[in-house]
């Protein structure tokens, strides 16, 4: 279609007539064409497209590189969830790192808006592209933490928090960490 | 008494009903379905009677046309309150003066010609006919109807104008 | 509604009067199961041809080809609850569908679909009803189906609805009148309101031939008086929701749907009566003529909905009044000075 036709509009109402004419058959043509086109759908369950990696739909809960799961049970993913739909009690390890005693997710309420992922500190919480989670009961929406925990690193596979930053660990301690500079002390800090 | 007279006399009943509860009701809209009720009735007796041309106009014009103009006044009006429903009683009077000046022109001519011949003949024959003898032996007034329509119709336009020009000035 | 024929006991032997009621059954039975069976398979072809048109498939999962489609979607509506607002006012709400559909269903009666036939002796004429003002019943009826949706949108109480219903009114009435002075001209033509008479003065030459122009109002104004794109305004979904039948579930709302679908055939019935020669066609019986005909007008009326966009409302009016009813009623002109010429 051409689309400096308002620039040449003829005057009078012959011309006027024949124009909207003209446009109208282009109109019909056109879907007329459109019919004898082989649709391009895709048909969903039996064709099922490779979804990107970054797709959001169900929420994982990753591990890091050496098995060891992620979430610290910061309770930040809770906090910014807009549905409120993360719950979770956080408990302690004897050698001081924290971990969810249980960790809860209520997909019926999820909006997957990956608000969660971009929370937290540690990867753990992660959306992936599965998305056909789909159930008659209501109830069976609500996921566990062993319904959740999955025995990859996800998007981020060599991530693993405690060598960068955190509690005393094997790999090093306070201000040890890869990266980390000595903390400081905030009293010396005098302008 | 056989089927015709059943028909009728259904029918008579169905109109007389449906017509009083048009004017009673308060709510307009419930008023208006009574009305076309009514109008419907009437188109059926004109069938019955032998006139279904009559009765074909009596549906378009005044159940399928003039009635829902009504409707669409009614429709567009603001909902009003049970107490604005209530209108004062002498407002009735001039309904009910009219209602019995047709009463009496109704029984006249009833009691004239019972069989209603001379109105309702004309029109019990093929719609060719009855549009030739319309527009042979009536012809002044359909002339005289469609010049008033006219001028309605030019009355409606004038009203329907004026405002533009008063904001244009 | 007009009963088909009261007299009939009256005067004639017991024998014709059976035969005849038998006949008056059997076509009633098979005219109600084509239009109900045609509105269900207009829906999935125009499903169908309208997805083609975009270019994806339409309803591909319901049996072969989507073909049990219709009796999915039936069975979805009658067990969907019927919900009635609260602030609805019931009886009206209630039975302003019906009222849609029924009307929609009664044109029928007067649409001749072939030739006389004889039955043990006996002539029986192919069309439910003949009589002599087929024409004006037909607008009767038409008339009548406005109320159905006017109602509808007012009885539902909400907004959308009543201007929903307030545009089907205002746009119903404008272009009512365009459809019967289009009309006109095929009268005088065939000089019957009769619709079997009308057909039969169209043994030689189709009136599409002879009244082009009448042709072209009476099938725009056939469109908006079904609400269909380009004039579906009453029920504008992007802007109305759905107009007058947002307030409507179930099967209160398929029998909107019903009497749409059905007004489509009719309105494909009666194009072809007036202007497509009715059932008269070579080879095939007439039944099948007059089928295909009415298909072949609703598949137009589907590319039309595919192809162009909604009017704005105040163009609709401009084109109704200052357009058609002008070009209807010199239309009317000419065709009587070639008539008396
Ligand atoms: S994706 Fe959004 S809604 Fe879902 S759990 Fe994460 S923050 Fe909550
Ligand atoms: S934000 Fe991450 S680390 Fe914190 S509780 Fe949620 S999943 Fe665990």
């Amino acid at each position: 279609m051409r689309v400096d036709l308002i620039d040449k509009v003829p005057s009078g109402a012959i011309g006027t007539l024949w124009e909207g004419t003209k446009a109208i058959a282009a109109g019909f043509a056109t879907t007329l064409k459109h019919v004898f086109r082989p649709p391009i759908t895709e048909e969903y369950p039996e064709f099922r497209r490779v979804l990107p990696a970054r797709t959001r739909a169900r929420i994982v809960l990753t591990r890091d590189p050496d098995g060891g799961e992620r979430c610290v049970a910061c309770y930040l993913c809770s906090g910014v969830c807009p549905v409120s739909c993360i719950s979770m009690q956080s408990a302690e390890r004897t050698d001081g790192r924290r971990f969810a005693a249980w960790f809860r997710i209520n997909f019926a309420r999820c909006i997957y808006c990956g608000l969660c992922e971009e929370a937290c500190p540690t990867s753990a919480i992660q959306l992936s592209p599965m998305f056909e989670t789909c159930e008659r009961d209501i109830l069976t929406l609500v996921y566990e933490k062993e319904d959740l925990l999955v025995d990859h690193g996800g998007k981020d596979p060599d991530y693993n928090f405690y060598r960068h930053a955190g509690v005393v660990t094997a790999i090093g301690g306070k201000g040890g960490h890869i990266d980390e500079d000595p903390p400081v002390n905030v009293r010396s800090n005098m302008p | 008494m056989n089927l015709f007279n059943i028909l009728f006399y259904s029918i008579a009943l169905l109109i007389v009903v449906s017509t009083g509860l048009a004017v009673t009701r308060r709510n307009l809209v419930h008023a208006v379905i009574y009305l076309i009720m009514s109008f419907f009735g009437s188109a059926f007796v004109f069938y019955l009677f032998g006139a279904p041309f009559l009765a074909a106009l009596m549906v378009i014009v005044y159940a399928g046309a003039i009635m829902i103009l009504f409707l669409f006044i009614i429709m567009m009006l603001r909902v009003e309150t049970p107490e604005e429903q209530l209108f004062p009683a002498r407002q009735m009077w001039p309904a009910v003066a009219v209602a019995a000046g047709y009463l009496v022109v109704g029984a006249l001519l009833a009691a004239h010609d019972p069989a209603a011949g001379a109105v309702l003949g004309p029109a019990q024959t093929e719609p060719a006919v009855f549009g030739a003898y319309v527009f042979r032996n009536t012809w002044l007034a359909v002339e005289v109807t469609s010049l008033l329509l006219l001028v309605a119709l030019i009355g409606a336009l004038f009203i329907g104008k004026r405002p533009t020009h008063e904001s244009e000035e | 509604m007009e009963p088909v024929s009261l007299d009939v006991t009256v005067d004639m032997d017991l024998q014709i009067w059976i035969i005849g009621t038998i006949a008056l059954v059997l076509k009633l039975g098979a005219v109600l199961l084509f239009l109900l069976l045609m509105a269900a398979y207009l829906v999935l072809v125009e499903r169908k041809l309208l997805g083609r048109i975009q270019v994806r498939y339409g309803p591909n999962r319901a049996g072969k080809y989507g073909l049990l489609q219709p009796f999915a979607d039936t069975i979805k509506m009658m067990t969907k609850e019927d919900i009635v607002p609260d602030a609805a006012d019931r009886v009206i709400f209630l039975l302003a569908p019906a009222v849609v559909a029924i009307t929609a269903l009664l044109m029928f009666a007067v649409i001749p679909f072939g030739p006389d036939i004889t039955v043990y002796g006996h002539r029986v004429p192919l069309v439910v009803t003949d009589i002599n003002v087929g024409l004006l019943f037909v607008f009767a009826l038409s008339s009548l189906g406005v109320y159905g949706a006017a109602l509808g949108g007012w009885s539902s109480n909400s907004k959308y609805s009543l201007l929903g219903g307030i545009r089907g009114a205002a746009q119903m009435v404008s272009y009512e009148l365009a459809l019967g002075l289009s009309l006109i001209p095929v009268v005088m033509e065939a000089g019957s309101f009769s619709l079997v008479d009308i057909v039969n003065a169209q043994t030689q030459l189709p009136y599409i031939l002879l009244e082009p122009v009448a042709f072209a109002i009476f099938f725009i104004s056939a469109l908006a008086e079904i609400k269909r794109i380009p004039f579906d305004l009453p029920e504008a979904e992007n802007e109305l929701g759905a107009g007058f039948h947002t307030e409507y579930s179930g099967m209160r709302f398929g029998l909107f749907f019903l009497g749409e679908y059905v007004h489509m055939q009719v309105l494909g019935g009666l194009i072809a009566v007036f202007f497509l020669g009715g059932w008269h066609g070579p080879l095939l019986p007439g039944p099948v003529w007059l089928a295909v005909k009415i298909v072949l007008v609703c598949l137009v009326m589907i590319w039309i909905r595919g192809t162009l966009p909604r009017l704005r409302y105040d163009q609709l009016m401009n084109f109704g009044w200052k357009v058609l009813i002008p070009a209807a009623l010199l239309n009317v002109v000419v065709t009587g000075a070639r008539l008396l010429w």
